[in-house]
This record gives C-alpha cells, structure tokens and sequence, in this order.
C-alpha cells in the first residue's frame, strides 16, 4: 500500500456510515449471525463479532480442492510412520508377534496412503509426474521424495512377513530375510519425516486455518502418528510383547494432546475454526477418545488383552478424528473472508499502514 | 539473494533464464474502469476458456464473482453510500439517501454459505441454485443511480469497477508448492502452468494467497491467467489489455509500469482523489510486489483482494525447522519406549 489516506475518511464504524457501509460492500459479521447471532448450541460467544470488510461476503481464498481423501491420508501417513518404527524397535529386541503385526500395518496404512494420495489427484494417471523434480519449496515434492524412501524399506520388510512357507528357502527369499532389518531400519529412520511433513505440507499455504498453527502442528502431528502406530501395536500383538508399543503410544497420545491444546489456546480470531461447530465437536471427540486410551493403556492395558485392544481402537480413532478436525478447521478458514481479511488488516494497522 | 521472500531484482534470472527479455505485467488503473468486462470477454475468446456457467448472482452487475480456473479476468462492481473522500462530489445541502436497497448485498449471501466451496467456486462453476421461491429482491423499478437529474434524485453513491486477474507474483505461492514443475517462471517473470505436466494435485489452489488459481472439475487441471504467454512472445500485448478501452489495464514492462503507476497516483491525489492508492505495486510487501499490480480507489478487501498477503514460503525455514524438532521427538520417543523396555 503506498498512497497516503485522507484524514476526512468518514469512518467505517460510525452510525448511518457503516449501515450503508454494510448494505454495498456485504460487511459480513459472523456467519449465520443473521440468523440469531450465536452458534454452538446457544453458548455465548466469547470473541466480540469481527468488523471487517468484504467483496459481498465473499471468500477470497479458494477453498481447498482435496477431499476427505487428504485427511484420511494425513491419518494413514502417521500410522504408516509409527507402526514401522514400533516394527524396526520389535525386530532388534526380539518381539516377533510385534514385529510382524506392525511392519504389515505399516504396509497396509501406506497401500492406503498411496490409494488416497493418487485417487485426490484432478489427473490420477499422471501421479507419477510428482518424480520429474525434487523442489525444496514444495512440501508436497519433499514429501512425494521422503514417502518413496519410506515405502521402499517399509514394504519391502513387510513382504517379508508374508513370504509363504514353501518359499521361504528359495534364494529370493533368503536375501528378502536378510535385507529385512535394514530395510525396516530404513523406514524406521525415515518414519519422523513422514510423520512429520504432512505439517508443513498443511502449514505452507494460504490457508488461515493451517498456516497459523505452522509452530504447534508438527508436534500434534508426530504425537498423533506415534498414539496410532503404538495403538496398532496394542491392537494386534499379545500384552507380553507389547510393551514398548504401549509406552511409545502413551507418551504420542499425551504430546497429541498438550501440543492441540497448547494451539487451540495460542489461536486468536482463526482458532474460531477450531472451537465452533463441525469441527470442535470432531476436536473433542478427538481429544476424548485420546485422552480415554491413554488412560486405558497407562492402567489396563499391561494386564488385559482386551483393555489393551480396546485401549489401541481408541487410540486410533482419536488420531483419526483429529486429522479430519485439523483438515475441516482449514477448509472452514477459506470459506469466510473474516479469517483472511482481519487478521491481515490487524497486521497493516499495527505497521501504522493506515491511520 | 531473498530467494523466498523479501524484494527480487531479477525474478527470471532467479528461475534460470540467462539471456531473458525485461519483466513484463499488467497495471490495472481502476479509476478509469468502466465494468465492460471487455477484458473477460476477449480473455475467454483468446485463450478459449471454457465456461464458468451462467449465473444471476444478483448481488451487482458482476455475475462472475472471482477468479477461477474459467475466469482469468473478473471485473468487480462496488456499490457504496459514501462520502467520496475529499473528492467534492457537488452534492453539499442536497438531499441524501441511501442510493440502493440492502436486499442486493445480502442477495448472495445465504447462496454463498449453501455453497460446497463457501462461493470460492466461483469463477470456476456457478453456485449450487438458490432457493427455488421467488426471491424479493426490492427493486421495485429500474430507476438507476443518477437517472434523475432534480436534487431529489441526488446521492452520495459511488460505483467502483475493477479488473482482477491472477498478480504474477514475485514470489509466487503457486509456483513455490507446485510439486511436479508445472507452474514456471516464464522468460518474462510471469507463472503459468504447463497443461501437459499438471497431474492436478490442488496444492497450488491452496498456496495461492489470493484465491487465484483453480482446478478445472471436468479437466482436473489446474488453470490461471498466463498474461497470454502465447501473444507476448510475439510482441502482442494481452488480450484484456488489448480490448480494454480506457487503458485501464496497461500492459508493459513492469518498472515502467511502477513508475507510471506513482505519476498517476500523484495526479489523483493533486485532483483531490485521496483514497486512490496502489496494491501489489511495492517490491517490499509480502509477495515481493506483483507483476500485475492495481490503483484502488478503496481498501483491497472492498475489491475482495487480501489487504496483506504474503507467501507462506516466507516461514517454510521456521516450518521445517519445527517439523525437524517433531520428527526428532518422535524417534527419541520410540527408541526409548524400546530402550526401557528391553530385550525379551
């Protein structure tokens, strides 16, 4: 902005000038406050009503193309990356059951990603132009990079698993036993990126709602990928050899749930999206279910096989529904123009921008 | 070198392009616009952009409403009940009202929040239909702003016309996160998307800061305005530009612009136009200036424009240093969860 303003402005807020102010430039307070003025099940709102202007109510961000694809995805992913670090610590401490169960989770959850990642593209067939370049700028291109080295090591140690008896002495599968560790070393190794980028990939866009919490959402990410790989442990290996999964579990749901409420508190206007409708009651359940196996797998779940189950399943879903909150909180960010124009309009007022 | 963020000399030279010809863009003049969406039209015409369906948004006479992958010009009408600045409008003691009803702003407004998309699909695909009742729009004559020419039919009523189109940012938010090398920094420092490379992943509609570029439904690529690569190649200008007829969009070569831009910002300002003011213009904002920047005569966000954008590769080195920290807590917490519990 670089021309001087006028002192006369008649100002937006005063009387009979902001009535018209509102009727031709669509001023647009809350949604829905037309119709009563309060959501949430008639809790009063905490924040007063933004003044801001807009073209007509209108957003000015497009809202994301991605479907739910993308939020499952975002849970698949994490999975994938916690379960074969819970493989790669079985397999070097001699936990077969363990071992087994999560390096076939692993590939299961990262078939799955794959599946989600390729169907959400506009030009399915053409996935694999995401391997003409490697792009430092683009998360998604660091990603694509980080999730082929992932699913070398993690598939191929799985497809050990599932080598079939008869085949087992076949030289094939003799380098394929051997080859195993390492490469389950590998995803292991590079699991923390998996689980750790699909943040960035969210927080490196226009979006309000995932660009502002770029500093916390690494942290509810990882946490929420080590609740999941450890939760799948619980689910599908006996108590004996599961304890590893369970501390991994435990300590990913706590950090899950310190890092969501630490962002939830640091948010100002766009933590809106957060707190209301859809998506807080997706974030509570979210935190529920979390909270609910944590407990579990801190108090039952060394001593009962199906506390620890029931304790994984709700570790799992609470991972789930947290992803889709994170991913419905920034689709409903670009939908409202307020979350773009005032936070922006805050930022030029405190430079002194504007008189 | 402010390679991410921050002002860029050379934006071509930075993308690679050695023996590469000046920086061009647009510099939209909005205080000569005439809303006769010229420019959409002979933009659609050149580049056979598909339709973006019909629709009566009955908010104003723009039935486009924003950007899209179909609508790479969008003229924007604001109505507004204001004192004009210091412009003296010639109305002092005379009779005032408001010049329209409200009804035709918030017209819109519930097809807007019904939308799949919020109304960002605008510019793409029309709004799913509205309510099928009739709706009262109040106008219960065709009486236009201005048409009577006694006191009684004087307002203090402006019309504000704009010709948006995508900015050609310096640091481009589409072209940083595109993950396949689609969108390029052509020889002239203008992005555009290579149709045979995009796979439509939409990571780009989401890096966009201003709800520019969009992903076609049928086609599943994405598409924006290419400042008619194809025409300057050729020493044409653009098409919008060629058929705007006030000059209200210029084409040229950008610092040429710029400074055109500041003499007719000073000359608006001596005529006593206080509020005009340039967007996108300043190499130091949070894009690094657009290649395609604007003279409003009102705050961006009127124009549906974000008042300060910025690109959020500006924070990718905070973001991945976080995401080093997580990744690096999420080992340290699976190897000791292994550590403390031993061989079996």
């Amino acid at each position: 902005m670089t021309g001087p303003e006028p002192a006369e402005l008649p100002s937006d807020a005063g009387g009979g000038a902001a009535r018209s102010a509102e009727m031709f430039q669509g001023i647009r307070r809350r949604r829905g406050g037309r119709h009563g003025g309060r959501r949430g099940g008639g809790e009063p709102t905490v924040v007063p009503e933004a003044e801001f202007r807009s073209y007509y109510g209108r957003p000015v961000l497009k809202a994301p193309v991605w479907e739910w694809k993308i939020a499952a995805y975002l849970f698949c992913g994490g999975l994938a990356a916690g379960s074969s670090v819970v493989a790669a610590g079985a397999d070097l401490t001699g936990r077969p059951a363990l071992r087994r169960s999560s390096r076939l989770g692993s590939l299961g959850a990262l078939l799955a990603s794959l599946y989600f990642l390729v169907s959400d593209l506009g030009r399915p067939e053409r996935f694999h132009h995401m391997l003409r370049v490697l792009k430092p700028t683009s998360p998604m291109s660091v990603g694509t990079w980080i999730l082929s080295a992932f699913g070398a090591g993690a598939g191929a140690a799985a497809v050990d698993e599932l080598v079939p008896r008869r085949w087992r002495r076949t030289w094939p599968a003799r380098l394929l036993r051997r080859l195993a560790r390492p490469l389950g070393l590998s995803a292991a190794a590079t699991a923390p990126g998996v689980a750790s980028y699909t943040a960035v990939l969210l927080s490196h866009t226009a979006v309000p709602g995932w660009n502002e919490v770029r500093d916390e959402l690494p942290f509810v990410f990882v946490g929420s990928a080590a609740a999941s790989g450890g939760g799948f442990g619980m689910l599908c290996a006996p108590v004996a050899e599961a304890g590893p999964a369970r501390a991994f579990a435990a300590v990913g749901a706590a950090g899950e749930i310190v890092a969501s409420r630490v962002m939830e508190h640091r948010l100002g206007l766009v933590g809106e999206v957060y707190r209301e409708g859809h998506v807080a009651r997706l974030w509570h359940a979210s935190e529920a279910l979390t909270a609910a196996g944590l407990a579990g797998t801190l108090l039952v779940a060394h001593r009962s096989r199906v506390g620890a189950a029931a304790s994984g399943l709700a570790l799992l879903a609470g991972s789930a529904l947290q992803r889709f909150g994170v991913f419905e909180a920034g689709v409903a960010s670009t939908k409202d123009p307020k979350y773009v124009v005032v936070p922006q309009r805050e930022r030029l007022d405190a430079r002194g921008s504007r008189p | 070198m402010n390679r991410l963020y921050g002002p860029l000399d050379d934006v071509a030279g930075d993308a690679g392009h050695v023996e590469h010809p000046p920086r061009v863009g647009f510099f939209t003049d909005t205080s000569v616009c005439i809303g006769c969406k010229a420019c959409e039209v002979a933009c659609k015409e050149w580049n056979a952009v598909p339709e973006d369906g019909l629709d009566l948004l009955g908010m104003s006479f723009d039935n486009t409403g924003m950007l899209g992958a179909d609508s790479w010009r969008h003229v924007a009408f604001v109505e507004q009940a204001r004192v004009t600045g210091r412009q003296d409008p010639g109305f002092a003691g005379l009779p005032t009202g408001p010049s329209g009803i409200p009804e035709t702003a918030g017209a819109v407004e519930a097809r807007l929040e019904a939308a799949p998309r919020g109304g960002s699909e605008l510019g793409t695909e029309p709004l799913p239909p509205g309510r099928p009742e009739p709706q009262a729009l109040g106008m219960p004559g065709f009486d236009r702003p201005g048409d009577l020419t006694g006191a009684e039919g004087r307002t203090d009523f402006r019309w504000l016309m704009a010709s948006d189109v995508c900015k050609h940012c310096t640091h481009a938010g589409c072209l940083d996160v595109c993950p396949t090398g689609a969108l390029f920094r052509t020889e002239f420092g203008t992005v555009v998307v290579q149709q045979d490379i995009c796979n439509g992943c939409g990571y780009c509609v989401s890096g966009c800061p201003y709800g520019v570029i969009d992903r076609r439904q049928h086609d599943g690529r994405a598409n924006k305005c290419t400042l008619c690569y194809d025409r300057i190649g050729d020493g044409l200008e653009p098409a919008c530009a060629k058929a705007c007829p006030t000059d209200s969009i210029q084409f040229g070569e950008l610092d040429e612009l710029r400074e055109r831009a500041d003499r007719r910002l000073a000359q608006l300002h001596d005529l006593g136009v206080g509020e005009a003011r340039l967007y996108g213009r300043d190499p130091d904002d949070g894009v690094g200036g657009d290649g395609a920047f604007f003279l409003l005569l009102d705050e961006p966000e009127v124009y549906g424009l974000p008042p300060d954008p910025h690109v959020p590769t500006r924070d990718a080195p905070a973001m991945w240093k976080r995401a080093g920290q997580a990744a690096a807590a999420f080992l340290l917490a699976g190897v000791a969860a292994f550590v403390a519990g031993g061989r079996r």
